[in-house]
């Protein structure tokens, strides 16, 4: 058991550089496997978390454009989410890894007032930028499709009401459109966003090199498949990881759901479900 | 390919670019566009019979058959569709050896795990030493095309018991009524009705099935995402054909082909969609 701490404080955060710089070659425990397999599980969290977070915003903004009446805002809207949901996301990474390796090898110094940051262009072949970029828009494009749909089911009703009661331009939709909107489209979102963090699992088997073996969680499961020829130990731990993680997401956005029917009458509140008989992707 | 691509080195212009898309490699690069079509018209049907056992077993009145078909159906849920699909033809190869190592090498005592080996004797492995090349490419690509069915199967799985929920309680109750027998009510009633709400989870379905074939390259198998990257990667000049690196371009082809797919697609789907959607006591339905 204490060997096991050992095996901890060696590779906990070895998915990140720090610890023991060796991947264990022979005699590989069970400990390690877990061990450093849940370090891995550090890069899907950050890559799906700053992912939703980012393209959250991203995609209001996509639905809202794509709903415009002016086709200057909305065609370009619907050319963005129909090329990211109307290709594979394992082809969008390799296109767009080849093309971050073209560009030109520039510096670019950003003043922030007390600190000066030189934003590289090489940083874009990098995982935890390329691929975080990548990721970005793909997310940005489903729900920003998601969002649309829900724009466009928000009941006449509503508007008529709020058109009554004098609200007009930015306090109408802040206050009557996009709450609704955010409502309608909660389950599906929950979806994308469990899609997205199953979605992570692509970024290093891609064109995006996972430098002195910084991987993320079925990186090193394959590793260790591949030294111990064994496949019925590592992918199941991937595999009971990743349950977890679900249930942690479908736990706060179940959360976030009931927040966002308070107002309902309780009949009419939905009941969140992961279920993939509604899943858009 | 053409008389005048003997010596490429001597032309240029289109008529370099016609010799280049040529050559035997871009023949095999095209072969594997096949490959993806003949892949997607195989997994698909293989799928809806993993799905449809799964979403039957899941409705089973055998407290086994049921656990087991929620599990299969539950299980997609959580886990990545990556996962299964590095995991499944591996564990099905040594699963099969494993077996056949029982049966044809029964006198072989030495365990067949060995440390980090997996050792079975000669007449066990497959596909056998001695077979040729294009059994070895059969035999991955089964497996690939399994691993596909088993993962859309639990992704159809979910969308055909859903479908199934959906139809209305009374319709059963009528046949019930009507003394219908559980299988009668099955075949008669529930799976007729069953296919309209079915249709856009299937639809959905096929769009994701499409854009998962890239994946076929992480089981080994020599796809288009494979000759893109071999392609398009840099030739020197000790290459019949040099270039730089032109891997964005090959990438960006595939991302045409897989728009253009997508894109018919949601144009034929649309068009099922309406058509059956006609009659329907729905909103679809009324408008048409």
């Amino acid at each position: 058991m204490s060997s096991c701490f050992k095996t901890l404080s060696d590779y906990g955060l070895r998915s990140l550089g720090y610890g023991e710089r060796l991947l264990p070659k022979a005699d590989i425990t069970l400990c390690e496997q877990f061990v450093l397999i849940g370090s891995g599980m550090i890069w899907n969290i950050y890559f799906a978390v700053l992912a939703l977070l980012l393209g959250f915003f991203f995609a209001t903004v996509l639905a809202l454009g794509k709903n415009s009446h002016l086709s200057l805002f909305s065609a370009p809207c619907r050319l963005f989410i129909f090329i990211f949901r109307g290709s594979p996301l394992f082809i969008q990474f390799f296109f767009a890894y080849d093309l971050f390796v073209l560009l030109p090898r520039l510096g670019f110094d950003i003043d922030l007032g007390f600190l000066v940051v030189t934003v590289e262009t090489r940083w874009l072949t990098k995982a935890w930028l390329g691929a975080l970029i990548v990721l970005f828009f793909n997310t940005s494009a489903y729900a920003g499709e998601i969002f649309y749909g829900a724009l466009r089911a928000v009941p006449s009703q509503d508007l008529e009401s709020a058109d009554a009661f004098g609200f007009t331009g930015f306090k109408k939709f802040r206050r009557i459109i996009y709450p609704t909107m955010l409502r309608l489209a909660w389950p599906s979102y929950t979806n994308e966003a469990i899609f997205m963090f199953h979605a992570t699992t692509l970024v290093f088997f891609t064109g995006f090199p996972a430098w002195q073996q910084k991987g993320d969680a079925i990186y090193y499961a394959s590793y260790f498949a591949d030294k111990t020829f064994n496949p019925f130990v590592p992918y199941p731990i991937v595999g009971f990881y990743f349950i977890l993680l679900t249930l942690l997401i479908i736990g706060l956005f179940g959360f976030i759901n009931r927040r966002l029917n308070k107002h309902l009458p309780t009949n009419e509140r939905k009941r969140l479900r992961f279920n993939k008989y509604n899943l858009i992707r | 390919m053409f008389n005048y691509c003997v010596d490429p080195k001597t032309i240029e212009g289109l008529m370099w670019l016609s010799c280049y898309v040529t050559t035997a490699k871009h023949m095999s690069f095209y072969f594997s566009f096949v490959v993806v079509m003949g892949l997607l018209s195989l997994a698909a049907p293989l799928a809806m019979a993993f799905g449809f056992a799964g979403a039957t077993a899941s409705r089973s009145s055998f407290k086994i058959i049921r656990s087991v078909g929620k599990g299969y159906l539950a299980m997609i849920r959580g886990i990545p569709d990556i996962v299964f699909f590095l995991f499944i033809p591996i564990a099905l190869d040594q699963a099969f050896e494993y077996l056949r190592h029982k049966v044809l090498c029964s006198d072989v005592t030495e365990p067949i795990r060995q440390g980090n080996d997996f050792v079975v004797c000669a007449a066990a492995k497959l596909p056998l030493n001695t077979a040729g090349e294009w059994v070895h490419d059969i035999y991955g690509f089964s497996l690939a095309l399994l691993a596909f069915g088993f993962v859309f199967g639990a992704f159809a799985g979910n969308v055909l018991s859903g479908a199934m929920a959906a139809v209305p309680k009374s319709q059963i109750e009528t046949g019930e009524a009507y003394g219908f027998s559980q299988s009668q009510i099955f075949r008669r009633i529930l799976i007729p009705q069953m296919w309209i709400y079915a249709l856009p989870g299937l639809s959905n379905l096929w769009m994701i099935l499409i854009k998962a074939t890239p994946l076929l390259f992480l089981l080994g198998i020599e796809d288009i995402v494979y000759w893109a990257k071999e392609l398009g990667g840099i030739k020197t000049g000790v290459y019949e054909y040099p270039h730089p690196d032109w891997r964005a371009w090959y990438f960006g082809v595939l991302m045409i082909f897989y728009l253009s797919l997508t894109y018919l697609s949601q144009s034929v789907l649309d068009k099922i969609s309406a058509r059956l959607s006609q009659g329907q006591a729905t909103m679809a339905g009324k408008a048409g």
